[in-house]
């Protein structure tokens, strides 16, 4: 009772200091500054000519003039290849192996034709909905490869290549999309909402933006465990728009959390171009409002994605403070199979970035010019990737759909009284009713 | 933040009653103010503001939890952030102003036993709160998010009920953030007016994936708070504010849960049942005995406590009322935003449940 009523009193000496400000005395008010990661501590004196706020610490200055953003010529594109996919600074040249390089293009392919066998597969009924993700696959390819394995992955929805980069099996990708019954996340969530504990890949929900702040909370208890890890957050130039980008962006630059944060700005926000979403120099000129350190990287050039987001990583681990990365890309696709962009946009631009602007064919440039890849090799590759779909896209379709049981079970960690009631009505009432609904197709859920 | 101001008022007397004390010589002024107009005695009737609309009723001394203390509400929910902090080494509490001990002063004496990284300030965003909770919890680690009034807690509406209740579920028990717990200072508190007395659990009373719980002293508040810290889902803590002074009990030091999803039965009875939750449980002993004592009516009273997922079982017995003798009432505010100066006559207070008694009985 004691110990508490002495930290009252402490307590009621620090208002009286902030309230009765003329007469407290000057060594606690202090002004704190920042510089680098560490925080500054400057006596407070009057005699100085400089402000003394504790909001900002700057110069005085006596003429009237308004800061101009520069959205003209606004912060540079960073790039390690050209359009045709040559090498600009051999210094810049991450000099993946060989194995690597493949790698990279493979997955890229890979993802390629997965969607466009699922897409598809949309348009035929044969699943409900579909993203694609045409023309971002360096973003995806890139960032994964610059990252542990342990790092933690807060996405948006058209990053699938991050995933398939770490090994997400097609079967895997098809079961979600498919909702059978061997998804992961037990056939609830509509197509591409995927997620893997293994491959530490947070599964996605339709909500944009929300997992930016999220990202802030878990890379703050990533930095307490003080194990080297790192978090990415994922997100569009649209869902920038959002409070809670403005929320994680905050959070974590004051809370000094080990994240990346990597924008794709592909141009467009379903039908809405970047000059309708944003004013100012795109999302990498809102890093340092935030006191974050930001770079715009093309997105559509594979090294220069993985260079920027490697030293990212190193150095949100190493000092504790969040980066933001802007990559600059172009959505191919349309927003999902619900739209028909030619509704707001132009044919022309489309094939412009597809055909002289695509991070797989920059790629397959590089690796042509260095003898790593034929015309045999991507007439065989193409043939082999079109075939594993193929094959994991006919296992999908035939798979039975999960138990409808599962609707119940995980809304609590335990089943409630009230659900397991709502369970046993419906399977009482489906057993009567069981010729209107779709139980052949599911797995078997009545005795 | 009237609540807070008032307190400080109140303290700014007690520091001059006090002397030989450092800052006794910083005097309050507005007190200073006060006392110098001779017009503004605050003895003056007109002026005297409203008494509490209830008196406090103690629970009875626990004895199967070891020794106890005395303790007021806000005291029982810092000693459960102390054991929380003592015995979970990822446990994080953090919020506006949560560092230097909260404008309820309920994280008084946290920061300096364990640590700046472990009870600390976040930026002015309720939104950012609860999502960065979120994420501490996804990450494995004990989330304790505080949002610094109920009524502030709407900017975290699409968090809580879009993100963190359906997070284990759409993730197919992949992922969950069960790690979470938010607390927020809840009720009416005599001049809270529309944004310092709101009760807003109605609003996520049917949102599966979460619970919400009222306690309605501080040896509840300190059992329920750790359950829900302990709990594996997300939670939402609703502390009464007009009960962080007001009610006090002899509280166990150490930590124990009371459990969720179980309401109390307070008092037997027979002829009517009365449900109430928070601060009103003790509007309604009082309607309990004024019923016997002019109604000769015998009241069973239950504290809901846990609001979602609630105790059928035990208010209802069945399904639903097979057999009542007259139509279930509702006692509560009007359908109006929780006005200022109007709030004696807006607050469901003993007379008018009495009166709904009364009504109900001679159906």
């Amino acid at each position: 009772m004691a110990a508490v009523r002495s930290s009252m009193n402490k307590l009621y000496g620090l208002c009286f200091h902030h309230a009765a400000g003329l007469k407290a005395p000057r060594l606690l008010q202090n002004r704190a500054f920042r510089v680098g990661a560490v925080h500054h501590q400057q006596p407070f004196d009057s005699s100085l000519e400089k402000p003394q706020f504790p909001g900002a610490s700057a110069e005085f200055v006596d003429h009237l003039e308004f800061i101009q953003p520069n959205v003209i010529s606004g912060i540079p594109v960073y790039r390690v290849m050209d359009r045709q996919g040559n090498i600009i600074n051999p210094s810049q040249d991450p000099q993946l192996s060989k194995e690597t390089v493949l790698n990279f293009y493979q997955k890229m392919t890979l993802l390629n034709t997965m969607d466009r066998i699922l897409y598809e597969s949309q348009r035929q009924g044969r699943i409900s909905f579909y993203m694609t993700n045409y023309g971002e696959e360096g973003t995806h390819i890139g960032s994964a490869a610059a990252l542990d394995p342990n790092d933690l992955v807060f996405g948006q929805y058209r990053e699938a290549g991050v995933l398939m980069y770490r090994g997400f099996p097609l079967d895997l990708f098809m079961a979600q999309c498919y909702a059978n019954a061997d998804d992961l996340g037990k056939g609830r969530q509509m197509p591409v909402h995927y997620g893997s504990k293994d491959l530490n890949f947070v599964t996605i929900s339709s909500p944009l933006a929300t997992q930016i702040p999220q990202a802030a909370g878990a890379a703050y208890a990533v930095k307490r465990e003080n194990i080297n890890r790192a978090v990415i957050c994922y997100f569009g130039e649209g869902a920038a728009s959002e409070g809670d980008a403005h929320a994680g962006f905050n959070f974590s630059a004051t809370l000094e959390c080990p994240l990346i944060f990597f924008c794709r700005n592909n141009g467009y926000a379903i039908s809405t171009p970047t000059n309708e979403q944003y004013r100012g120099d795109g999302i990498a000129a809102r890093g340092p409002g935030y006191g974050m350190l930001s770079i715009r990287v093309d997105g559509n050039d594979v090294f220069a994605v993985y260079n920027a987001t490697k030293e990212a990583r190193r150095r949100a681990v190493a000092e504790n403070q969040p980066f933001l990365i802007e990559a600059m890309t172009y959505r191919i696709g349309h927003h999902s199979t619900s739209d028909d962009s030619s509704a707001y946009r132009s044919v022309d631009e489309v094939n412009y970035w597809d055909k002289q602007d695509h991070p797989i064919s920059r790629l397959r440039h590089y690796m042509t010019t260095r003898g790593w890849w034929s015309e045999d090799d991507e007439r065989s590759w193409r043939k082999q990737s079109r075939k594993t779909v193929m094959e994991a896209f006919e296992r999908a379709e035939k798979r039975q759909k999960p138990n409808p049981e599962l609707l119940f079970s995980d809304v609590y960690e335990e089943m409630t009284p009230a659900l397991n009631k709502q369970k046993e009505a419906l399977s009482r009432h489906v057993q009567q009713y069981k010729e209107h609904y779709p139980l052949d197709l599911f797995d078997k859920y009545l005795p | 933040m009237a609540a807070a101001a008032r307190f400080f008022i109140r303290g700014a007397h007690s520091k001059l009653s006090i002397s030989g004390v450092g800052t006794g010589a910083h005097s309050s002024f507005g007190v200073t103010l006060l006392k110098l107009s001779p017009n503004c005695s605050s003895r003056t009737k007109s002026q005297r503001r409203h008494a509490a609309h209830f008196t406090y009723q103690p629970d009875p001394v626990p004895t199967q939890y070891g020794p106890t203390q005395k303790m007021n509400l806000f005291q029982s929910v810092t000693s459960a952030l102390d054991n929380t902090l003592a015995s979970d080494p990822t446990a994080v509490i953090f919020g506006e102003d949560v560092a230097f001990g909260g404008v309820f002063r309920c994280t008084v004496g946290l920061r300096d036993k364990y640590g700046k990284d472990r009870v600390f300030n976040t930026p002015l965003c309720e939104q950012g709160i609860v999502g960065f909770g979120i994420g501490v919890a996804v990450a494995g680690a004990t989330a304790i998010a505080e949002i610094q009034f109920a009524d502030y807690i709407y900017p975290a509406f699409d968090q809580i009920v879009n993100e963190a209740a359906k997070y284990r579920y759409r993730s197919g028990n992949l992922f969950d953030c069960g790690n979470l717990t938010i607390r927020a200072p809840w009720g009416c508190v005599g001049h809270g007016s529309l944004y310092h007395s709101q009760s807003p659990e109605a609003f996520f009373a049917h949102c599966p994936g979460i619970k919400v719980v009222v306690p309605r002293g501080p040896v509840q508040a300190k059992g329920l708070l750790l359950a829900c810290i302990e709990d594996k889902n997300p939670c939402i803590f609703f502390e009464p504010k007009i009960l962080y002074r007001a009610a006090v009990e002899q509280v166990p030091v150490e930590a124990y849960t009371i459990p969720l999803s179980q309401a109390e039965v307070l008092q037997e009875g027979s002829d009517v049942t009365l449900v109430a939750w928070g601060t009103q449980v003790h509007v309604m002993r009082e309607v309990a005995t004024m019923a016997q004592e002019k109604l000769g009516v015998s009241c069973e009273l239950i504290d809901l406590q846990t609001i979602l997922p609630w105790d059928t079982e035990t208010v209802c017995k069945e399904e639903c009322f097979l057999n009542l003798e007259a139509p279930i009432a509702r006692v509560c505010g009007y359908d109006t935003p929780f006005p200022h100066i109007f709030e004696p006559f807006y607050i469901p207070d003993k007379w008018k449940c009495f009166d709904a008694i009364k009504k109900m009985i001679n159906y």
